[in-house]
């Protein structure tokens, strides 16, 4: 009709579809085969066959792969739009061509074509809407009109029942980031002409690397209508196109179109960080590492430690920091946390171990050592303690004495403490330091090297190493006899 | 030698970086959310790709689209969201596409919670979508492991063109360890098969239907082929404590921690307790376990699951030896002294029915 020689794009003879074939396999009067040429003359005439990425959909068009000489990539049904999300970041200059049918695209693959919409992927979407679910034999598809009869909707669609005809095209319009929205129809000459003009459009916009563009095509499916190939070009001009307008929604690479800027700024590219190479990439990961002593501690006796408390009280970090001056002293360290929705009910622990050989389990059911930073934790974890373990407890908080007798216990009001310095959250900070002092763990000088490469907020840290001094105050103080 | 403390599941993405992954597609869910965020702040800062996806079923589809594009990609999830990439792991596997997928495994069916269970053994082991094909499946047992086996993921999904699973749990993705970060990256070499978007590649055909029943059931074949390569190839386990043995813990994962420090206590108080580990699930060490059984030991499967792994065991012995099932279930977790009281109880019951005995 337009062009009589067959279009490079298409191999000569179609090997994958069978010996020699020239032949399609769509039915006589089928609309993919006419979608399917433009593409090819397309490709042809903007020069990029060698970057084209044909995904093809499921549905009648699943073998569309018989037929472009191009890059095939055969998708699950519906997910197209996000296999092409997955080719565009490896592959900036690929032309990606998302093909779908409108069971695919309409029904069961809303999610990622909506979703590729609105990032703005720089691909090429053609939407071949036939009112019906073609390949398996002619289903109600959503695009299917009220009252058409089909597999499923064996009297009619009923909209009480099933709905109206959804319009993906308007769906698609009310998204920011595309930059062409098109209607189109193969009802006519016209529109057939249309038609090969919306495809070019829309594969240029992404060789210019303008953005999503989306072409909706209302094509025939004969077969499944029961109609002979005239009779169908005319049932979509008197049927479908009055539920699916003939429209172009949006074509902000035109000059008249005000929502232009918009939709082209939004599809801009972000992901501009350069690619590091190896040397840079291991330096990254090791920006926190920590080099241990060389001289490698020996423990009296593996520390299995519960450190529990409210959420937000440092229960957690306080842990981290314990575990790192494990690793800084060249032992076996663990750290577990309780996490969750049950974190923000405010009842938080870490169980930490710190052992001279390998650790196998880091759950600690029965510490030898609780630092109880609140009541209820006292409360919860005081008969877990083994006999001859220890209990520091933080007064400021947890007002009442522990009941065991078989356990060493400590009352340090590190609340107080911390709050006197100005920082009420290093409560944490205050117990690890008597409790390392106390029981002779390793040299408080280690918590001292490991807090300024662990506190987040930069700005604390001195805060942190003066409160360290003041619980050693404390110690020496009150404590120390 | 330099070491960092983190989370099993921000190893994950320190083994993904050093093993060459360029592409990062993910959706959040508690346990392994960690991931995502550590790949969101690592790939992103190298200039690799992170993308957070709109559902799971997208995240492998992106997968699905990068892999064809030769990349070397990866998502992490748990349970629900596992459940929801069924359909694209058979697609990978059909369409034979190298991808890395974490599973930290929290309680179910249903949303269940989100503590440890290992109750996605046979949806990982076994494939978890339709169709003849598996996965190569890793079970990790520390932070040290999440990095290490998902580096080492990428260059075999790559050798076999297939799915491997870092099957995790809970535990071991929220707990923290020194992590010693490999001083290499491994790099993906252009694939043959791939599609690149350029003349070179312009026949190549990502695909998973075949229609002639024929080709299917080569195609078929042809994988078939390929996992039994595996089991010469890719089987790992450790094991100690064996020769001896009055019993063996058999575990994987979180269990197997619980069961080195059960098997090392006991042994201390005189009890001859072995441990096994299988490191890989499938392929599954059938030959190493079926020797053991060979020796009559009787093995105790510990699981936070009904007994999945323990089906396997019962299909690699062939009835040589007796199999303990021990499960907890709903996140549940014996504790070690629990375990140990279980275990030394049954050694007693097994001596009485004539099995090996304390010395
Ligand atoms: C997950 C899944 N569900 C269902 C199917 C079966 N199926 C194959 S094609 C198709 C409908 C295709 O209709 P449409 O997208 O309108 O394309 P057409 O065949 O009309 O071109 C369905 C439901 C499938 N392959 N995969
Ligand atoms: S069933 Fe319909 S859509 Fe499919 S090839 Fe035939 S006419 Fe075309």
């Amino acid at each position: 009709m337009i062009k009589h020689k067959k279009p490079t794009a298409f191999y000569e003879t179609f090997e994958r579809k069978g010996h020699n074939d020239t032949s399609t396999h769509y039915c006589p009067g089928c609309g993919h085969g006419t979608v399917h040429k433009f593409i090819a003359e397309a490709i042809d005439d903007l020069g990029v066959k060698d970057q084209v990425v044909f995904l093809s959909p499921v549905g009648c068009s699943v073998f569309a792969y018989y037929y472009f000489d191009a890059g095939n990539i055969q998708c699950s049904h519906g997910r197209a739009p996000a296999v092409a999300t997955g080719v565009r970041r490896v592959h900036k200059d690929a032309v990606i061509i998302s093909y779908q049918g409108d069971g695919d695209l309409a029904g069961i693959g809303t999610s990622e074509i909506i979703h590729a919409a609105n990032r703005g992927e720089n691909i090429t979407v053609f939407f071949v809407n036939n009112a019906i679910y073609g390949m398996t034999g002619g289903q109600m598809a959503p695009t299917t009109l009220n009252g058409q009869k089909t597999l499923t909707t064996p009297l009619g669609r009923d909209p009480g029942r099933d709905g109206l005809p959804i319009g993906m095209a308007e769906i698609m319009n009310a998204i920011t980031a595309p930059v062409y929205i098109e209607r189109v129809s193969l009802s006519s000459t016209k529109g057939v002409l249309k038609t090969r003009k919306a495809v070019r459009k829309g594969l240029k916009n992404q060789i210019d690397g303008r953005g999503f563009s989306f072409i909706e095509i209302l094509s025939p499916c004969p077969v499944n209508w029961k109609m002979d190939p005239v009779e169908a070009r005319e049932w979509i001009a008197g049927n479908l196109e009055p539920v699916f307008p003939i429209t172009c929604f949006r074509d902000a690479c035109s000059q008249d179109q005000k929502d232009s800027q918009i939709a082209v700024e939004h599809s801009v590219e972000s992901d501009q960080i350069p690619f590091m190479d190896d040397k840079e990439l291991v330096s990254l990961l090791k920006v926190d590492a920590l080099i241990p002593n060389l001289e490698i501690l020996n423990l009296e006796e593996d520390q299995l430690v519960k450190i529990a408390g409210f959420g937000g009280q440092g229960v957690l970090s306080g842990g981290v920091l314990l575990a790192k001056c494990g690793i800084a002293e060249g032992i076996h360290a663990t750290w577990l946390p309780s996490y969750g929705p049950e974190m923000r009910g405010g009842r938080a622990y870490a169980s930490v171990i710190l052992a001279n050989d390998e650790i196998g389990s880091p759950v600690v059911d029965e510490p030898n050592v609780l630092i109880a930073m609140n009541g209820p934790s006292l409360d919860a974890f005081e008969d877990d303690v083994v006999p001859g373990g220890f209990i520091l407890v933080n007064s400021s908080i947890a007002t009442r004495k522990v009941k065991r007798d078989d356990v060493s216990v400590l009352y340090i009001p590190a609340s107080d403490i911390a709050k006197k310095e100005g920082l009420t959250a290093a409560a944490n900070v205050v117990l690890l330091t008597i409790y390392l002092k106390h029981k002779g763990i390793m040299s408080t000088e280690t918590l001292r090297k490991i807090i300024p490469v662990s506190v987040t907020r930069k700005k604390f840290i001195n805060t942190n190493l003066r409160i360290m001094d003041k619980a050693l105050e404390y110690y020496d103080n009150n404590v120390r006899i | 030698m330099s070491r960092l403390l983190m989370k099993g599941n921000e190893a994950v993405v320190h083994g993904a970086l050093t093993g060459g992954a360029t592409h990062f597609f993910g959706y959040p869910i508690t346990p392994a959310s960690e991931i995502a965020h550590a790949a969101a702040r690592y790939f992103t800062a190298s200039g690799r790709t992170f993308l957070q996806a709109e559902s799971e079923i997208a995240a492998i589809n992106m997968i699905y689209g990068a892999s064809s594009a030769g990349a070397r990609s990866m998502t992490a999830t748990s349970g629900p969201g596992l459940s929801l990439m069924a359909e694209g792991l058979s697609y990978l596997a059909g369409a034979e596409l190298p991808a890395v997928v974490v599973d930290v495994q929290r309680a179910g069916p249903g949303l269940g919670n989100i503590w440890p269970e290992q109750s996605d053994y046979n949806a990982t082991v076994k494939g978890g979508g339709h169709g003849n094909y598996s996965n190569i499946v890793f079970a990790p047992n520390s932070a040290q492991e999440m990095c290490d086996m998902t580096r080492k993921a990428f260059a075999l999904a790559d050798a076999y063109r297939m799915t491997v699973i870092i099957l995790s749990d809970a535990y071991i993705g929220q707990m923290m360890e020194p992590v010693n970060i490999p001083e290499t990256v491994t790099f993906s070499k252009r694939k043959d098969w791939a599609v690149y978007g350029d003349a070179e590649s312009r026949e190549n055909l990502i695909v998973s239907i075949l229609m002639s029943t024929l080709q299917q059931s080569n195609h078929n074949e042809h994988l078939q082929e390929k996992y039994r390569r595996l089991e010469e190839t890719c089987i790992e386990y450790e094991e100690f404590g064996i020769k001896d043995a009055d019993i063996v813990l058999v575990s994987f994962g979180i269990c197997s921690r619980l069961c080195h420090t059960v098997a090392m206590t006991l042994r201390k108080e005189g009890y001859r307790i072995g441990f096994f580990r299988p490191k890989t699930l499938f392929p599954f060490p059938k030959k190493a376990i079926n020797r053991l059984a060979e020796m009559k030991k009787p093995l105790a499967v510990v699981e936070l699951n009904t007994g999945m792994m323990a089906d396997d065991v019962e299909l690699s012995i062939k009835g040589q030896s007796e199999i303990l099932r021990y499960n907890w279930l709903g996140g549940q977790m014996p504790t070690v002294k629990e375990l140990a009281i279980k275990v030394t109880d049954d050694l007693g019951k097994l001596r009485k029915a004539g099995f090996g005995g304390k010395s």
